[in-house]
């Protein structure tokens, strides 16, 4: 049997890998290294509501230059929509407009963000107070009490502010706070008492960024006027803390609906985001290049299917730690590939709070499978009861960490339940069978081959060159090829198969 | 330093002719052994039968347990039966085997003394139909064989468990054998990784080449404190024309086979294995690749006889352990 085809097909493999990588970095100027450029947020709203046949008018805000970013360029798809945009004092505004629609619609507008540190905001003026509409009685009474204690505590309009949110929503939550927030929600209830105190208040949306987030929505936070500094100041409606996270961008800031739909029900908006790093100028010239054969990349799919592209690419790096490791060195993991959906939860809890829950789970896992072996059931069942188990220790863990103040604990949901249920079921039966020590031999070589696996796979320059260039894949399949065809020693062999060549004197 | 000494330079190795795990994978099972024919050795039953079609000496089946249903009847099926032994039909490393020695007032007794009532042997075959022994977890049959009285000449080399005897046969040919005796730290079982010793066998005569225990050279059985030096399997000729016969009856080209050795009815296929391990060049001190090289030159179609003969005539080797001081010569 020739093993010619064997390499034919690996060099091709490799050859069109490394082509149609340096292809993309000459022609669009994506660098190997994904330092020295600009960050770029990539957004994505997604409109969905049912239209009633007949003419339905959308109106989305839209975000503007703001502190720490700058709007680069702008997309809206929407088949069979007239699009105009909008502006004035408020902000910016999209507005989809059609004569006759029926059934389920979705209008997509999607904008990249470059994150700029030294981006301003167009000067601003204060809009004149809001008319505050009056508080009915007792109402009126609980809102002054509230304005007068925290005016009392306060120097000025910044610590009133903090002082009112902490009042409202903070620990000296009070019996007048309570009545109020029967009648407004939180934020709306801060900003009106805020007016009628006579300080300028609105209430903005803003959506916080996070790299290959999906479904996400907007939410809700204060900015006040501050008069000596002449600008607005950002205030979490939740914690009173003063200022503006780096992550934090400010979608709506004029005080509106940030979507608003006549002639369609059951609407909403619901937003994606990715980060990528480029250079400036690709940047730019990312708009003229699409469309043609050549640049075939996840960045022509819509956002969300890149977000989940960006972790998808990644796992062959996984598989390839995994191939690397038990075919070089002789490592045993359990289960030849839950390592690599283990480091896939880890990128997203971070290690130590992943070891942490993964070591917890398994250990709480295999004491209750334990008590399981008793009952005598059959293996589908056991392990169904054993899913059932993770799930509600993953549940209490989470509720645990919520109350001792952990959100880090908050992420042990991103798991998967399936995979860790066969891992406690095959620990438990190997420990039965071949004692504690094969398991933490297994075990351990598994937490290795995940930690290993998430080191290389949360690398900033892997995740930079899996997601910017497709013909890495190739590449990897070659090498994997290349590990399946290897015959010599694994290395932990050199150990075990020692006392054979040193047998001249035997002891 | 020291952490150096534990480790091998692959040059030695190679030297020594020693096969790895991925060598073992792609050159051998990948190669000689057809993914179609693995059923044939993965599931024990229709071993067992294909051996009976072939001649080939095997435990006597007492009967089969296929559905959870048939559970109840085992009690039945198992009357009038003294010693018997219950295996998955799909279970490896041998998992999920149960040996009751002898039957005493309904009680079964295990060769640790241990006593099970028929409740708890009908619990036993009962995970076994459900998978949990099984490759996957997949659904299984219980095999219930009578018990094997294995020779009286081997019993001193053995601390309860029955001794087996594992052959490479590689294209037909037995290229290395070794014999796994239980001990104390093993549990009973014959299994070198839990600390079962490992005999190198003589391919030309059957005797002991050297023994090994958690990979250290090891000279007397730790439990009986027998010497390792005087073993010798009796019928040696005859078990390695039933080794080499399982190549035509399974048309797997590297095969590992496990045979006993019975008082009355002589050596016993007991299972093969298309995927055999590699410690059998630690029991016998040498690396498979030079004999494996060997066969492979050699051409098809040659008789079992002829391939025992030239197995035995080119494998010969002298006793390691006939060496040491104490021990009187194994044989003539």
């Amino acid at each position: 049997m020739s093993r010619l085809p064997f390499y034919v097909i690996v060099g091709l493999l490799l050859v069109a890998g490394i082509a149609t990588s340096v292809h993309r970095h000459l022609q669009f100027e994506i660098p190997w290294v994904p330092g020295e450029q600009r960050q770029v947020w990539e957004i994505e709203a997604v409109i969905n509501f049912n239209a009633q046949n007949g003419p339905v008018q959308v109106d989305l805000a839209l975000p503007s230059h703001q502190n720490g970013f700058r709007v680069l360029t702008e997309n809206t798809a929407s088949s069979g929509y007239g699009l105009a945009y909008k502006a004035d004092e408020l902000g910016r505004q999209a507005q989809w407009t059609t004569r006759d629609a029926a059934g389920s619609q979705q209008l997509y507008y999607s904008v990249q963000m470059l994150v700029s540190p030294d981006a301003r905001p167009p000067i601003q003026t204060p809009p004149g107070l809001a008319s505050t509409t009056p508080w009915e009685s007792p109402y009126d009474s609980a809102a002054s009490q509230l304005i007068d204690r925290a005016w009392a505590r306060s120097a000025n309009n910044a610590t009133f502010t903090r002082e009112l949110i902490l009042d409202v929503n903070g620990e000296r939550q009070g019996e007048s706070a309570r009545l109020l927030l029967t009648q407004e929600t939180p934020s709306a209830l801060i900003v009106r008492l805020l007016n009628q105190a006579g300080v300028q208040a609105r209430e903005v949306s803003g959506l916080v960024l996070e790299d290959g987030r999906r479904r996400q929505s907007l939410s809700s936070w204060i900015q006040v006027f501050d008069e000596s500094a002449n600008q607005w100041s950002l205030f979490n409606p939740i914690t009173g803390e003063q200022g503006q996270p780096d992550n934090l961008l400010l979608w709506e800031t004029g005080g509106r609906a940030v979507l608003e739909v006549q002639g369609g029900t059951n609407s909403r908006v619901s937003f994606s985001m990715l980060t990528h790093h480029q250079p400036a100028s690709a940047a730019v010239r990312n708009h003229y290049s699409e469309d043609t054969l050549l640049n075939f990349s996840i960045h022509s799919l819509p956002l969300e299917e890149q977000a989940l592209f960006q972790t998808i690419l990644l796992i062959p790096i996984g598989a390839l730690v995994v191939v690397f490791l038990r075919v070089l060195v002789g490592i045993k993991t359990s289960g030849t590939f839950m390592p690599v959906l283990i480091a896939l939860a880890f990128i997203q809890t971070t290690l130590p709070t992943g070891l942490i829950g993964f070591l917890l789970i398994v250990a709480v896992g295999l004491i209750i499978r334990n008590y399981l072996s008793y009952l005598n059931l059959l293996l589908v069942a056991r392990v169904s009861a054993v899913i059932i188990t993770v799930i509600a220790i993953i549940s209490i863990f989470t509720v645990l960490a919520y109350r001792m103040g952990l959100s880090a604990g908050l992420t042990v949901t991103f798991f998967p339940m399936i995979i860790l249920a066969w891992t406690i079921e095959r620990m438990s039966i190997l420990w039965e069978e071949e004692g504690p020590k094969q398991v933490l031999i297994q075990g351990g070589g598994s937490l290795l081959t995940a930690v290993l696996a998430y080191l290389a796979m949360n690398n900033p320059w892997v995740r930079h060159i899996t997601f910017n260039f497709l013909g890495v894949q190739l590449i990897l399949m070659a090498l994997i090829l290349l590990l399946g065809n290897y015959t010599g020693y694994r290395l932990l062999e050199l150990r075990r198969f020692k006392p054979i060549t040193d047998d001249e004197k035997p002891s | 330093m020291s952490w150096f000494k534990d480790w091998a330079w692959p040059g030695r190795l190679r030297d020594k002719g020693i096969i790895g795990m991925n060598r073992r994978n792609i050159r051998y099972i990948g190669r000689y052994n057809s993914r179609r024919l693995y059923p044939l050795v993965d599931d024990k039953l229709k071993t067992k039968l294909l051996a009976q079609q072939y001649g080939i000496t095997t435990p006597e089946l007492i009967g089969t347990v296929t559905t959870q249903f048939g559970v109840k009847h085992i009690g039945d099926m198992l009357t009038g039966h003294n010693g018997f032994v219950i295996k998955p039909a799909k279970g490896s490393g041998g998992k999920g085997i149960l040996v009751i020695e002898k039957v005493v007032d309904n009680q079964f007794v295990k060769p640790s003394g241990a006593h099970l009532t028929l409740e708890d042997v009908e619990r036993h075959v009962s995970n076994i139909l459900s998978g949990l022994y099984s490759l996957g977890g997949s659904p299984d049959v219980a095999l219930i064989e009578t018990l094997i009285n294995f020779d009286e000449s081997l019993m001193a080399y053995t601390y309860e468990g029955v001794p087996d005897i594992r052959v490479i046969v590689f294209k037909g040919y037995p290229v290395m054998a070794m014999m796994r005796l239980s001990t104390a730290a093993s549990d009973g079982k014959a299994n070198l990784h839990q600390g079962a010793v490992g005999v190198g066998l003589n391919i030309a005569t059957g005797e002991a080449l050297r023994g090994v225990q958690f990979d250290r050279p090891c000279f007397s059985h730790p439990d009986t404190g027998h010497d390792l030096a005087s073993l010798v399997v009796p019928q040696w000729d005859t078990l390695l024309n039933l080794a080499a016969g399982c190549y035509e009856m399974t048309g797997l080209g590297y095969l590992g086979t496990d045979m006993v050795l019975d008082r009355q009815h002589g050596p016993m296929l007991l299972e093969l294995n298309a995927r055999p391990g590699l410690a059998i060049q630690m029991t016998n001190g040498e690396g498979l690749r030079r004999r494996l090289d060997l066969i492979e030159r050699q051409p098809e179609g040659v008789s079992v006889a002829k391939r025992v003969a030239f197995a035995q005539y080119h494998f010969a080797r002298k006793s390691e352990l006939a060496e040491t001081p104490d021990t009187t010569t194994a044989s003539a």
